[in-house]
C-alpha cells in the first residue's frame, strides 16, 4: 500500500527546465513515475521530452493542476525562490509538496511553515532526497520516485524507512534489498532545522499502514525529532523498529554539512538520542552497516515477518 | 558565520541596542588613536577572537586573561600591548589557541546587576525564541542545569512578530524597575528586529546589565548568522574574518566541498553529510580517530576529488585515508577514475582504503584494481573502516 505516494500518483516538477530538475525528472520517468507536468514561470507551452515521454510545461502550479490533475509537486528551485515555490504549491491545493532544495534561509522556512499551517498540503523537506515507493518491476521500476534517490537500489516490500540523510538512507535500503527485504515507502525528511515533516509524522503513517511491517528510523545530531518519535513509538508501536543516529564523533557547535546537524546542548548529541532509543525499545544499529540487521533482530524478537 | 564582539556591537548600535562606548584597534600603532576616542577612566581591554572563555584564557606567552579591567587608559594601553599579536588559549579554542589580531577598548561600565538574554531558533516549534534569565555573567548551561526556573522564554509568532505583551513578560520576569523596564523593552525589541532582519542564527548577550544610573546595556555580544542567508546579506559577508577560519576549510569551500578539521589521523572523503558523519563515527567505533569531516556532495567531479585529496593531505596529522562512497546517481566508475587520477597527481604514500557501493560499482572496483596503485578495497562500511584503522595503527 505504501504511504504518501503510490505508482499511480501524478507528479508535477517545479523547476523542470533547470539542470538539476531536468536530470531527475528524466530518472523519475525512466523509473515509471507518472510525471505529468513541469512548472517554470515564463516557459509555459514548452514540452519536456525524454525517451518518448512528452511532459507539458506550465507557467504556474495552478495551471498545471487544472490541466493534468497532478496532486503532488517536487521542487527543484534555487534557494532564493524556493520558499515562494512551496507557497505556490500549497496555494494550488496539492496534497503533497516535496522540497529538494538545499540552502533555503531559515527565516524563509520559519515563515513558510507558519503560512501553511492548517492547509491540506503536507510539506516534506526541504533539503531532502525525496520519497520512493518501489514498484513491482525489475530494479523496482514501475514505482513512484520523487527527488534524487537512486531508484534501482529499492525493492517492493514491507519495510518503511524514514531519514534525515540521503546517502545513509540509500545504505539502509541497499542492505535491506540485498537481504531480499523490500520497502513499502522510503521518506527522506531532510537535513534542515526547520522542515515540513518530522520523523514522528512519518512513523505515525507507517504505523497505520497495513503494508508496513517494520521501520528503520535514521537520525543525526541536533534537535529533538528522533527523541520525540522514540517516545511515541514506545507507547504506540508494536511493529519492530530499528534506529541509527549519525554524528557521535561530531564536535559540539559545528554544523556538520546539514544545516540542522549541530549539537546545541546535552540532549541533542548522538549519545543522548541513542540512550533514548534503547529506553524506548528501538533496536539500535551500532554502525551504519548494521541497520538492516538491527531491524531483522527487532523483527525476530517480536516474531514478525519483514519480507 | 561568526563575527567578532566589536563587529556585533557596531551592529547593535546600528539597530538601537545600547552598548558601552568602544573602539577597536588592529595594531599597537592604533592604540593611541583608539583610546583618544574614549573618556579618561576605567577601561576594558578585550581580545577579539571568535571563541568564548576569553576572560579565563591564557596567552602562550604566559600573560593571563584575554579580557581585562584597567583603572586608566594608560594601563589599558600597556595590557593591550601584551595581548596583540599573541596567541590566546581558552576552553573553547582548543590547545592551539587563536591569534589575537584586534583589541577592543571599551568604557568600563558600573554594574548594578547582570542578566542573560539570547535570541535563537526554537527547533521544536520552528519559531524564534527569546531566552532571558536573572542569572547573567555566568554559564547559561549551568543555570539551565541547576536553577532552570530562573530561565524563561517567549516564542515569537512569525506572522505577528514580537508582541508588546511578550516584551512585558520578559521585563517583568527579569524583575526590572519601571524606568529600567522601559529601556530594556526598547533594547529587546530592537535586538529582535536585528535578529530577524539580518537573518541571524543566534544572538547572545551575556551579560545584559543595568547600571546604577538606570541604563540597560549589552556588555557582551555573541552573534552568528544563517549561512544559507548570506547570499542576501553582502554587508554581513563583509564582516567575515578569514583568519578565524581553518585554512583547509576555506580552501574546501572554494570547491564546494563541505570540510571540517578534527584532530585525528584518518582522513575521510564521503558523499553525503549523514554518511560522512557516520564514517567518522565508524572509524572511532573501531578504535581509530577521524582527521576530518568531508562531504563531496552528490555530483563530485574529478576536479573536486583531486581538490579534496590535496586538502586532506595538507593536514600533517593524516596517516591514512578512507574513501566511502555510495554512488546513487553518481557512477562509481567516475569516482574510481577520479581517485586514481588524484592519487597519481598528488603522489600518495599513505594507506588508502576505498569502499564503493551503488551505481556501476563493478566497473569502479575494476578501475581501482587495475590502477597499479596500492588501494585497498572494502566490501561493507564496517569492513573498510576496520581495514583503515588497522593499516594506520
Amino acid at each position: 500500500m505504501a504511504i504518501l505516494i503510490t505508482p499511480e500518483t501524478k507528479i508535477l516538477v517545479q523547476g523542470i527546465t533547470g539542470d538539476f530538475g531536468g536530470r531527475h525528472a528524466k530518472l523519475s520517468l525512466d523509473y515509471g513515475t507518472k510525471v505529468v507536468a513541469g512548472v517554470t514561470p515564463g516557459k509555459g507551452g514548452k514540452v519536456f521530452e525524454h525517451n518518448g515521454h512528452r511532459v507539458p510545461i506550465f507557467n504556474s502550479v495552478h495551471d498545471a493542476v487544472a490541466a493534468t490533475g497532478a496532486t503532488v509537486s517536487v521542487i527543484f528551485v534555487p534557494p532564493p525562490f524556493a520558499g515562494d515555490a512551496i507557497l505556490e504549491g500549497v496555494d494550488a491545493g496539492l496534497d503533497l509538496v516535496v522540497a529538494i532544495t538545499e540552502g533555503i534561509p531559515v527565516r524563509d522556512m520559519i515563515r513558510v511553515k507558519r503560512a501553511i499551517a492548517g492547509s491540506k498540503t503536507r510539506l516534506v523537506g526541504p533539503n531532502c532526497p525525496g520519497i520512493v515507493t518501489p514498484g513491482p518491476g525489475p530494479q523496482s521500476s514501475g514505482g513512484c520516485r520523487i527527488g534524487i534517490a537512486p531508484g534501482y537500489i529499492h525493492k517492493k516490500g514491507h519495510v518503511g524507512v524514514v531519514s534525515r540523510s540521503g546517502t545513509l538512507t540509500y545504505e539502509a535500503v541497499f542492505q535491506l534489498s540485498s537481504k531480499n527485504i523490500g520497502q513499502s515507502t522510503c521518506v527522506g525528511i531532510g537535513g534542515d532545522p526547520v522542515n515540513g515533516t518530522s520523523h514522528l509524522d512519518v512513523i505515525k503513517m507507517f504505523n497505520a499502514d497495513p503494508e508496513t511491517h517494520g521501520m528503520i528510523l535514521i537520525g543525526e545530531i541536533g534537535g529533538n525529532a528522533e527523541v520525540e518519535a522514540a517516545r511515541w513509538i514506545k507507547e504506540n508501536v508494536q511493529k519492530p523498529v530499528a534506529g541509527f543516529i549519525a554524528g557521535a564523533t561530531a564536535p559540539a557547535g559545528r554544523r556538520m554539512g546539514h544545516a540542522g546537524a549541530i549539537v546545541g546542548g546535552t540532549e541533542d548529541t548522538a549519545e543522548a538520542k541513542i540512550a533514548v532509543f534503547k529506553e524506548c525499545g528501538i533496536e539500535v544499529a551500532v554502525t551504519p552497516s548494521d541497520m538492516a540487521d538491527a531491524l531483522i533482530r527487532a523483527a525476530k524478537a517480536k516474531g514478525i515477518a519483514l519480507a | 558565520m561568526n563575527i567578532h564582539e566589536y563587529q556585533a556591537k557596531a551592529l547593535f548600535e546600528k539597530f538601537g541596542v545600547p552598548v558601552p562606548k568602544g573602539v577597536a584597534a588592529k595594531a599597537a600603532s592604533e592604540f593611541d588613536a583608539a583610546l583618544a576616542q574614549l573618556p579618561e577612566g576605567p577601561t576594558m581591554v578585550k581580545s577579539q577572537i571568535h571563541a568564548g572563555g576569553r576572560g579565563k584564557g591564557t596567552f602562550t606567552n604566559g600573560f593571563k586573561g584575554g579580557v581585562k579591567f584597567c583603572k586608566t587608559k594608560s594601563d589599558a594601553k600597556d595590557l593591550a600591548g601584551k595581548m596583540i599579536g599573541n596567541t590566546l588559549v581558552t576552553i573553547q579554542t582548543g590547545p592551539a589557541g587563536r591569534k589575537v589580531q584586534t583589541i577592543y577598548f571599551t568604557v568600563a561600565s558600573e554594574i548594578k546587576k547582570e542578566y542573560y538574554l539570547a535570541i535563537l531558533l526554537d527547533r521544536a516549534t520552528s519559531k524564534p525564541v527569546i531566552v532571558a534569565s536573572t542569572e547573567g555573567g555566568v554559564e547559561i548551561e549551568k543555570v539551565a542545569h541547576e536553577t532552570p526556573e530562573k530561565i524563561f522564554k517567549v516564542l515569537v509568532d512569525p506572522s505577528w512578530g514580537l508582541a508588546d505583551f511578550q516584551v512585558r513578560q520578559l521585563t517583568s520576569g527579569l524583575g526590572l524597575g519601571t524606568a529600567e523596564a522601559k529601556g530594556a523593552a526598547k533594547l529587546i525589541k530592537n535586538l529582535y528586529t536585528m535578529f530577524w532582519e539580518t537573518d541571524a542564527a543566534m544572538i547572545e548577550v551575556n551579560p545584559l546589565i543595568t547600571t546604577p544610573s538606570g541604563e540597560v546595556l549589552a556588555l557582551d555580544a555573541k552573534v552568528s548568522f544563517d549561512s544559507n542567508a548570506l547570499f542576501r546579506h553582502p554587508e554581513i559577508v563583509a564582516l567575515r574574518d578569514l583568519n578565524e577560519e581553518d585554512s583547509k576549510e576555506i580552501e574546501a569551500s572554494k570547491f564546494n566541498l563541505s570540510y571540517i578539521a578534527l584532530d585525528g589521523n584518518i582522513a575521510c572523503l564521503v558523499n553525503g553529510a549523514g554518511l560522512a558523519m557516520s564514517t567518522m563515527d565508524i572509524i572511532k567505533h573501531f578504535g581509530g580517530n577521524p582527521a576530518n569531516f568531508l562531504d563531496v556532495g552528490g555530483g563530485a567531479s574529478q576536479d573536486q576529488v583531486i581538490a579534496a585529496f590535496k586538502i586532506i593531505l595538507g593536514d600533517p596529522n593524516v596517516k591514512g585515508i578512507f574513501v566511502n562512497i555510495f554512488g546513487g546517481i553518481m557512477d562509481c566508475n567516475v569516482i574510481a577514475s577520479g581517485i586514481v587520477e588524484a592519487v597519481k597527481e598528488v603522489g600518495l604514500k599513505l594507506p588508502l582504503v576505498v569502499r564503493l557501493e551503488g551505481n556501476n560499482v563493478a566497473a569502479g572496483k575494476a578501475t581501482l584494481a587495475n590502477s597499479g596503485l596500492t588501494i585497498v578495497s572494502g566490501d561493507t562500511m564496517a569492513d573498510a573502516a576496520q581495514k583503515i584503522v588497522e593499516l594506520v595503527a
